[in-house]
């Protein structure tokens, strides 16, 4: 384990500079301002990969055995999934209702 | 044939009782359930934020100095604080007690540093008229949402750093061992994982149009 982990210890380092670098990425994208859709998707595909790797290096699951991963992730993204499913296409609609005092 | 034969091996060797299939301690899996339960959590406001904001006129408030500065700034704090707290697995698993004590600490330090730098932005905006009821933007919802969202994280990062301090002082001790430092380091990179998201969604997404 000890001479494993001495070894990951310019891989963190890596790592560390990769989130680094995609978050200055996410910063200048909001300097440039670009269509809110494309800003989101841009922003949160940044995020998701950013994501990716704190939980694949930082928090070990890339060098823990696979069913840990599979057992993390599949019911997050599962729920994550539906949540988005059911609520967003609500959200979308309540904009054409025009509720008297709606802002 | 083979193949299916050392499969079946396997499966009988990892889930055929009385071995630790994930292979992992329990306090570290412990603290995996506990994260997919608070991940979900995040994930409900996240959503409720986005789906109050799809629905209404959005101020966007943020100007891009300062508030996009500092929070950047933040982000790079709980970044390098994550590192740091990799690096205290790393001395705790060498059996190196000070120098796991020291970079626990630096990571606490992050911790600080985010929240005072975090205290300072809410300031700003609650000079600015901003409350969780009304805000001068228009819809009240902003306020609500703002102040929920970044004041759970907020919180989890105080505790993290409580938590931090106490893993500190009793790993130097000899009360605690690598796992509890693991373990504690997974609940931070989770802290510094929800703030990937709250950063772009929150204040990227509103910087204020010029």
């Amino acid at each position: 384990m000890s001479a494993e982990a001495e070894s990951h210890r310019g891989l963190f380092i890596k790592v560390w500079l990769w989130l680094l670098g995609l978050t200055l990425v996410e910063v200048i994208l909001a300097y440039i301002q670009f269509d809110l859709v494309v800003m989101l998707t841009l922003l949160m595909g940044l995020s998701i990969v950013k994501a990716g790797m704190i939980m694949a290096y930082f928090m070990h699951l890339k060098f823990d055995r696979p069913v840990l991963s599979w057992t993390v992730g599949v019911p997050l993204v599962a729920c994550i999934l539906i949540m988005i499913g059911y609520f967003f296409p609500d959200s979308l609609r309540i904009l054409d209702f025009g509720f008297a005092g709606w802002q | 044939m083979s193949d299916s034969h050392s499969a079946g091996a396997t499966v009988e060797a990892g889930w055929g009782g009385g071995a630790s299939p994930f292979a992992v301690g329990h306090k570290k899996l412990g603290m995996w359930l506990f994260i997919v339960s608070d991940a979900l959590t995040f994930s409900a406001l996240i959503i409720t934020y986005s789906y109050v904001r799809a629905a209404n006129e959005w101020p966007t408030p943020f100007d891009f100095y300062p508030a996009i500065i500092f929070s950047s700034l933040m982000t790079l704090v709980l970044l390098s604080s994550s590192l740091t707290m990799v690096f205290a697995v790393d001395a705790a698993h060498r059996g190196d007690r000070s120098a796991t004590a020291k970079w626990t600490w630096a990571t606490a330090l992050g911790g600080v540093i985010f929240i005072v730098l975090h205290v300072n932005e809410w300031m700003h905006l609650i000079h600015e008229g901003v409350t969780p009821l009304t805000n001068p933007y228009g819809t009240p919802l902003f306020g609500g949402t703002f102040f929920t969202l970044t004041g759970l994280h907020m919180t989890h990062v105080a505790i993290g750093v409580v938590y931090l301090g106490i893993i500190a002082i009793g790993f130097k001790k000899g009360k605690y061992d690598a796992e509890d430092v693991e373990v504690s380091g997974l609940y931070w990179h989770f802290v510094d994982l929800v703030w990937m998201f709250i950063f772009p969604l929150v204040y990227l997404m509103s910087t204020k149009i010029s």
